[in-house]
């Protein structure tokens, strides 16, 4: 086993256990911390992938965005000292049979399908070829999610916003 | 190395565990948080096949650039969606908003 694949192995195990802890801890707040650890295990996987700039982008974005929003959302909603409720719903069993066996199928598609995908390319460094692809091939989606982040944000304003009373 | 498939698996995995959350969490930024879960089991595969190509290929990552964008303004509209549940139900159990169905 080369440093490589002892670092894969390491990650993988933290990521997944985080992963677990994020749908089975009880309290929504340690979800929303053990979901940061997660993000930080993903951005590490990315890095060896290398990708660093998805792997800085997982980090600004998911770690400093997404989670602040949701810690955010956790204070203004649940009550958080609130025990004893219950956190699952009654479709647990059914769930995890339904989850178990998407994950045979995807395991067993992995493993028997792309058992000979070779060794990857040698490494380069991807973010220059990135950004050109993003605003060249690329533009009109680009253009488009910008859009779209636009009208998410206009409507999460709205949708958020407290309602005056009518005079 | 490390072999594509191990990476394929983890992201299967990963992406088992967001499902079951999204199935069986009673709390409405629960389910988010095991969707986003699921977002990133998507594109660790995206970037994962795009490391595996040719490096002159990219699109994997341009593609998981757009799902991490749209990720963000899922959660913005999600979240404010839960505030107005939250202020009209005083409650953000989903098995508890059962206006709708019979």
């Amino acid at each position: 086993m080369t440093v490589i694949q002892v670092v894969f192995f390491l990650v993988a195990a933290f990521t997944t256990a985080a992963a677990f802890l994020v749908v089975l801890a009880k309290n929504i707040v340690h979800c929303a911390i053990a979901l940061v650890f997660t993000f930080f295990g993903v951005a590490a996987l990315y890095v060896l992938l290398d990708a660093e700039f998805l792997a800085a982008v997982q980090v600004l974005l998911y770690v400093g965005g997404i989670t602040i929003l949701l810690l955010f959302a956790i204070m203004l909603t649940s009550r958080i000292s609130a025990r004893g409720v219950r956190v699952m719903n009654e479709q647990v069993g059914m769930s995890a049979v339904v989850v178990f066996a998407i994950f045979a199928l995807l395991a067993i598609a992995s493993l028997k399908g792309f058992a000979l995908v070779g060794s990857p390319p040698p490494a380069s460094y991807a973010t220059a070829s990135l950004g050109r692809l993003l605003l060249t091939t690329y533009v009109l989606p680009f253009e488009a999610v910008s859009i779209l982040l636009l009208a998410a944000m206009v409507g999460a304003i709205i949708l958020a916003r407290r309602e005056r009373e009518k005079d | 190395m490390v072999p594509l498939s191990h990476y394929l698996i983890l992201s299967a995995v990963l992406f088992a565990i967001g499902m079951f959350g999204a199935l069986t969490r009673r709390n409405a930024i629960g389910i988010l948080m095991a969707l986003e879960l699921m977002f990133n089991a998507v594109n660790l595969n995206f970037v994962a096949f795009s490391r595996y190509l040719p490096s002159t290929m990219l699109q994997g990552q341009i593609f998981a650039i757009f799902v991490i964008t749209i990720a963000a303004a899922e959660a913005a509209v999600g979240l404010a969606i839960v505030l107005g549940l939250y202020r009209n139900f005083k409650t953000i159990n989903v098995d508890e908003i059962n206006l709708m169905k019979w």
